[in-house]
């Protein structure tokens, strides 16, 4: 029975999230930029700015020029959680790509990064003053959903394992439309409950600041506001009305 | 305004302690009915500016992708908590960006988001209540919109924007902010900020060409609705009278000359500032710039050279091309823009900045310059925040901060730079730019001029520097301000054509 429930939630969030996501992205990519605002100096070609928002969204390339600790904390959660979530790739994998099998043992590695990133932020949360104040309530919850999740699956890893065939079973059989039995294991109903939680919120939330950096003006657009002519669509009905 | 005194230096880089509510209060003087009404704006507060604040805020979400996009992004991760000259100053924490922003974020939650709409307290989501508008109108004009924080934010979220959209909701419901709207409706009404009429500009340029013969014995002129000139000047309208803004007037009309420029100004669009980006409104913006197009078209000019000005050549660089066509690479079937580009000469670069212009021609070896005339000088450049920031020169990236100070070095012998965190992309903003250079907010312009203060101070105390030079209008007039409280010589700020005009051999030689 609990497994059929988790089954109908895991289908009902992942559904939530791709489209709650789409949605945003739709908006965002549809909400129209009507003046040139790239943060300068900024790259001048079109290359030049894949190549900054690539500097952007593998190093942190601005984070790292305002404040290293924030930065430090902030990579290694985000670079710990890019390498888990492809770790994660072998529950959906049959057989498990190959590899996705030689970075199994980074992946743990990488979890353990991935808390201490967490924990170095929320410690700055709690105990920086300026960023203390700035803080909501859902700030710290979000990190002790983080943490969590994190948590749990290193103790599954290391303390209580957990029968990760059957998990692997459950998944592949999600994939098939099939609901299979999940283990009963306190530490994998948690983790999987706060994943679930996770892929809720992300559309809602201050998450979007994943999709929402490729968006943004500052960043995305080329230095060449005298060479080409930039005009939105309603800007330019204010022409056509002259 | 005796009270009003400078704080103390930090000891660098020390990030200061937070003294909540310490520029609590009322913000500057509110416009007057008849002002805002000149604009088009509510005389005063509307009745259901609830309401309407809310219908602005959502209309403006769907004209402008940041802001949608930076009242989405933000995670609260306090990059940008201790770049602000306003924060560093003053401690407030609402002048950090990232709570500057909250202070509007937090009503998009509460009326464009669900989580806000169901869970409020959770997410800092709050109703736009009358004391919510009051803390805008007062911190929203706390920003110089300098951009510093969009630096060094992951996300490039820019409380420019933020803080312009804020005032265009707040001047949709009528409670728009005295100076700016007031300016605006001057360059409306008589062609500049400042009010000043044709024959009074008229007057001024006679004079000016007296004093240059009086000094030089050359015969600098100073044109003015030339039809026909190769270029046509946009400045901005303080060139024409203040200190020390005309000395770097008479710079440009002397590289004019030794480059045997046909250049004009105008007496209709006498102006390069534009206050309608300060207060984020496009239809002002766009009216405002469109003054130029008309001169331009009028005056059937070639080129177009904007004056030292920061803002004005964010707006000029970046904006113009979008707003009245001065740029280049208009669609084939674009008439607005196209009838404008066809007359320009694009073996030029349009609009083009004056220190692109003179450092064109240094290159070109058409100026002579006896630099030992500016050795009473040992000087160093503060980067003004919309040209390091909001534009370029040149043709690379950059260029804004390399080609004033190859000015420089090529009219003066003694050149410093400051603190390499302070300058550049990273310059600080002077104090009193974005729509607050106004005496009812000078105890804030005093505060937000300390990072600046600081490392002026550094560089006069170990290299003896006694000059600063900018290349904005804003920079100048507040600096010459705030100077003295800091026990600076106010007469220590200039123009970087200040430096051109003192050292440049005119006519002699030939």
């Amino acid at each position: 029975m609990a497994s059929i429930v988790f089954g109908v939630v895991f289908y009902l969030a992942t559904l939530l999230f791709v489209v709650g996501l789409l949605y945003r992205i739709k908006t965002y990519a549809s909400t129209p930029a009507p003046l040139k605002i790239p943060t300068t100096p900024a790259p001048i070609t079109k290359g030049g700015v894949v190549l900054r928002m690539a500097r952007e969204v593998l190093f942190f390339e601005s984070l790292f020029k305002a404040n290293l600790w924030i930065w430090s904390a902030g990579w290694l959660f985000h670079a710990g959680l890019a390498l888990v979530t492809l770790r994660h790739l072998r529950y959906f994998t049959e057989p498990v790509w190959g590899w996705i099998a030689f970075m199994q043992p980074f992946g743990i590695y990488a979890g353990i990064a991935m808390l201490m990133g967490l924990c170095g932020l929320w410690a700055r949360r709690l105990f920086v003053e300026r960023i203390r104040y700035i803080s909501t309530p859902s700030d710290h919850l979000m990190l002790v959903l983080l943490i969590g999740i994190t948590g749990t699956g290193l103790l599954m890893q290391f303390v209580a394992h957990t029968d990760v065939i059957a998990v692997k079973g459950f998944f592949i059989g999600l994939m098939h439309l099939n609901i299979l039995m999940l283990p009963a294991d306190l530490l994998l109903i948690v983790h999987l409950s706060l994943v679930v939680s996770l892929l809720v919120v992300f559309p809602f939330s201050k998450l979007l600041h994943a999709p929402g950096v490729f968006f943004s003006p500052t960043r995305n657009q080329t230095d060449n506001p005298r060479e080409k002519r930039h005009l939105s669509d309603w800007a330019a009905k204010l022409e056509s009305e002259k | 305004m005796a009270d009003i005194t400078a704080p103390a230096y930090r000891i660098i880089p020390i990030v200061p302690a937070l003294k909540p509510g310490a520029m609590e209060g009322k913000g500057p003087f509110v416009a007057s009915d008849k002002i805002n009404e000149a604009i088009g704006f509510p005389g005063q507060l509307v009745e259901d500016w609830h309401d309407k604040a809310i219908a602005k805020m959502g209309d403006l979400l769907s004209k402008y992708r940041s802001l949608k996009v930076y009242m989405d992004a933000c995670v609260h991760c306090g990059a940008c908590s201790d770049k602000c000259h306003y924060f560093i100053g003053t401690q407030d924490p609402k002048n950090m960006p990232v709570a500057r922003q909250d202070l509007m974020r937090s009503v998009y939650r509460r009326y464009f988001t669900l989580p806000g709409k169901l869970f409020p307290k959770l997410v800092g989501a709050r109703d736009l209540t009358r004391e919510v508008l009051d803390e805008w109108y007062n911190y929203f004009n706390q920003c110089s919109e300098c951009r510093r924080c969009s630096v060094f934010c992951p996300y490039g979220i820019d409380t420019a924007e933020v803080t312009m959209a804020a005032r265009e909701i707040l001047d949709s419901v009528g409670y728009g902010q005295k100076y700016s709207n007031e300016i605006i409706g001057k360059v409306h009404k008589i062609g500049n900020n400042l009010g000043l009429p044709g024959p009074a500009l008229r007057d001024t340029l006679e004079g000016l060409e007296e004093d240059v013969k009086d000094a030089t014995g050359i015969d600098v002129k100073f044109p003015m609705d030339v039809k026909g000139a190769e270029v046509l000047l946009i400045t901005p309208s303080a060139d024409f009278f203040a200190e020390p803004h005309i000395d770097s007037l008479i710079g440009y009309a002397k590289v004019f000359h030794a480059t045997g420029t046909s250049w004009t100004l105008s007496s209709m669009s006498s102006e390069a500032g534009n206050f309608g980006m300060f207060i984020g409104n496009y239809d002002q913006l766009r009216t405002i710039a469109m003054r130029i197009r008309q001169a331009a078209l009028e005056l059937g000019v070639k080129r177009i050279v904007v004056g030292e000005c920061g803002h004005a050549w964010r707006v000029a660089y970046s904006f113009w091309n979008t707003l009245n066509g001065v740029g280049d690479g208009a669609d084939a079937d674009d008439k607005f823009a196209q009838m404008l580009q066809k007359q320009l000469d694009h073996r030029y670069k349009q609009p083009m900045h004056i220190c692109e212009f003179t450092w064109d021609a240094i290159q070109a070896g058409t100026l002579t310059f006896d630099k030992t005339k500016n050795d009473k000088h040992i000087i160093t450049f503060h980067d003004s925040c919309n040209v390091a920031r909001g534009s370029r020169m040149g043709d690379y990236a950059g260029g804004q901060f390399e080609i004033p100070r190859n000015i420089i070095k090529a009219c003066a012998n003694n050149f410093v730079e400051m603190d390499p965190r302070t300058t550049r992309e990273q310059t600080f903003c002077c104090g009193g730019g974005g729509g607050l250079l106004t005496d009812d907010l000078l105890d804030l312009r005093v505060k937000g001029a300390l990072p600046r203060m600081e490392v002026l101070q550094q560089v006069k105390d170990e290299q003896g520097v006694n000059f600063m030079a900018t290349i904005c209008a804003i920079c100048k007039a507040q600096f010459t301000k705030v100077l003295p409280i800091y026990g600076f010589e106010r007469k220590m700020v200039g123009g970087v054509h200040q430096l051109v005009s003192n050292a440049i051999i005119l006519g002699e030689d030939k």
